[in-house]
């Protein structure tokens, strides 16, 4: 019988969720890791028991473990992210030139077709990829250097590249998003770069024709199309119909113009689903109400999805990694919030039901879908 | 044979309990202690000291024989009783976090 396997990084350890396909009974293994904070756990698609993790700490740094296993054991590989050639300085969070400095792995994207690659997504903002299974890590440093670099400027939680998606039907092409510099392209397998920014507006900042300095939070696409991609921007929500040449904002009536994740419905590709948050500095649910909204017009017309999540009193909020669809027939969407919840739907965001809720504040979460 | 008591994340990357003992060549100094600990250990590599500079992570300090020896240069001599390993290195996570 079909089943999925939820990834959950937390601030103080990694949790493996298991269900069938009914997604009504759940099995908790963890924490691995305990008292590390984990950004980031995601699974080869080409080998279903490959699964990464960026395992990270203040007084000990970065380490990246493997799983070969469906998650069951686990040992460190490389940890060596050596920027490529003399690293430079980027934008301080004052204008002034800042030192660019490894800090953690934000964000790990297993190869579609090679279980032995992975990319990885760093603060300070670069992108790294390994082909021997983790053991060692090479920067793509064409992102970096291509121009712009030292006109980067980190967002609140660093300047981190949190976001890569490959393009399912020509690997060579990627899209990158940095906050707060916005997103990239490369159309080389990583090679060469380019800002793909126009059309992105947050009022006066950056100014409406800036090449970089979006605050760029999230971005989603269904494989089908990869020409699309939706944006959890700062403000607003966009959308791009010609890979990046020009955004346009589909926010429509949602209740706010922030929030952090943003995802597609794993068959229907103009279902997207959102979780609006309070801008600027409340980030927790408007009205104290945790809603998820979904559009089933690739954004502008939104609907609240509540059935099974508190509308009173919830003061959460749910981080940009932190949420994932399965791809079983009734769509399953899963997201975990920063007060220790994952909650799951197996009924396309209908209705809604906590696999666990008292987990430590969530990073991310990744979900497989088992044959 | 110097004894070095590891804290206990790093216990837990490594796989190991309790004490590790190694084999130091030449002056046994917090540089040759970490650099045949990351021998014994290569997914120690980075946790400790920075791979790059090699320099001590700001959250990781040094103890011997009751005191700090944090600030040391990576090459000094440890004291005896560390050389002969009557006392151990202590690798410690700095108590920060409020």
């Amino acid at each position: 019988m079909s089943g999925v396997r939820v990834l959950v990084g937390t601030r103080k350890g990694a949790f493996v969720l298991r269900s069938d396909g009914r997604r009504a009974e759940w099995d908790v293994d963890g924490p691995f890791f305990p008292g590390w904070e984990i950004y980031h756990v995601n699974a080869s698609p080409a080998d279903p028991d490959r699964i990464w993790a960026s395992q990270t700490s203040g007084w000990f740094g970065q380490v990246v473990q493997r799983s070969d296993d469906g998650g069951v054991t686990w040992a460190p590989v490389g940890n060596d992210f050596t920027y490529e050639g003399v690293p430079g300085t980027h934008q301080w969070y004052d204008g002034t030139p800042h030192p660019w400095e490894f800090a953690r792995v934000w964000h790990l994207e297993p190869s579609a077709s090679d279980p032995d690659t992975v990319f990885a997504g760093v603060e300070d903002a670069a992108l790294f990829k390994s082909s021997d299974g983790g053991a060692t890590w090479t920067e793509l440093a064409g992102l970096r250097t291509h121009g712009s670099g030292p006109s980067w400027q980190p967002g609140a939680g660093g300047m981190c590249l949190h976001t890569v998606l490959v393009d399912p039907a020509d690997a060579a092409r990627m899209f990158v998003a940095i906050s707060a510099a916005g997103v990239f392209r490369t159309d080389d397998s990583g090679e060469t770069w380019r800002p793909v920014n126009r059309g992105l507006r947050s009022g006066e900042i950056p100014g409406p024709e800036a090449e970089v300095g979006h605050c760029v939070h999230r971005l989603a696409s269904h494989p089908s199309r990869p020409g699309t991609i939706f944006m959890q921007k700062h403000w607003d929500v966009m959308r791009t119909d010609d890979a990046g040449e020009s955004w346009h904002e589909v926010s429509g009536d949602l209740p706010t113009d922030f929030g952090f994740v943003i995802d597609v419905h794993a068959h229907e590709p103009e279902t997207v689903y959102v979780v609006p948050i309070t801008s600027d500095s409340h980030h927790f649910p408007p009205d104290g109400r945790l809603r998820v909204y979904r559009s089933r017009t690739g954004g502008g017309e939104w609907e609240p999805l509540e059935r099974g999540l508190p509308q009173e009193h919830c003061y959460v909020n749910v981080l940009r990694d932190a949420m994932a669809v399965d791809s079983l027939d009734s769509c399953g969407i899963y997201f975990g919030t920063t007060g220790g919840q994952v909650y799951a739907s197996a009924d396309a965001g209908d209705s809604w039901a906590p696999i666990v809720h008292d987990l430590p504040a969530v990073l991310s979460v990744e979900v497989q879908t088992l044959a | 044979m110097v004894r070095v008591v590891l804290p206990a994340h790093l216990r837990a990357l490594a796989g190991t309990e309790g004490e590790r003992e190694l084999e130091v060549v030449g002056t046994v100094s917090l540089a040759s202690v970490l650099d045949a600990l990351e021998q014994l250990h290569p997914e120690l590599l980075g946790t400790i000291r920075d791979r790059a500079s090699r320099e001590r992570r700001p959250f990781v300090r040094f103890f011997a024989c009751g005191e700090d020896l944090s600030h040391e240069p990576p090459g000094a001599p440890l004291p005896p009783p560390v050389a002969s390993g009557a006392e151990p290195l202590l690798i410690v996570g700095a108590m920060a976090g409020g």
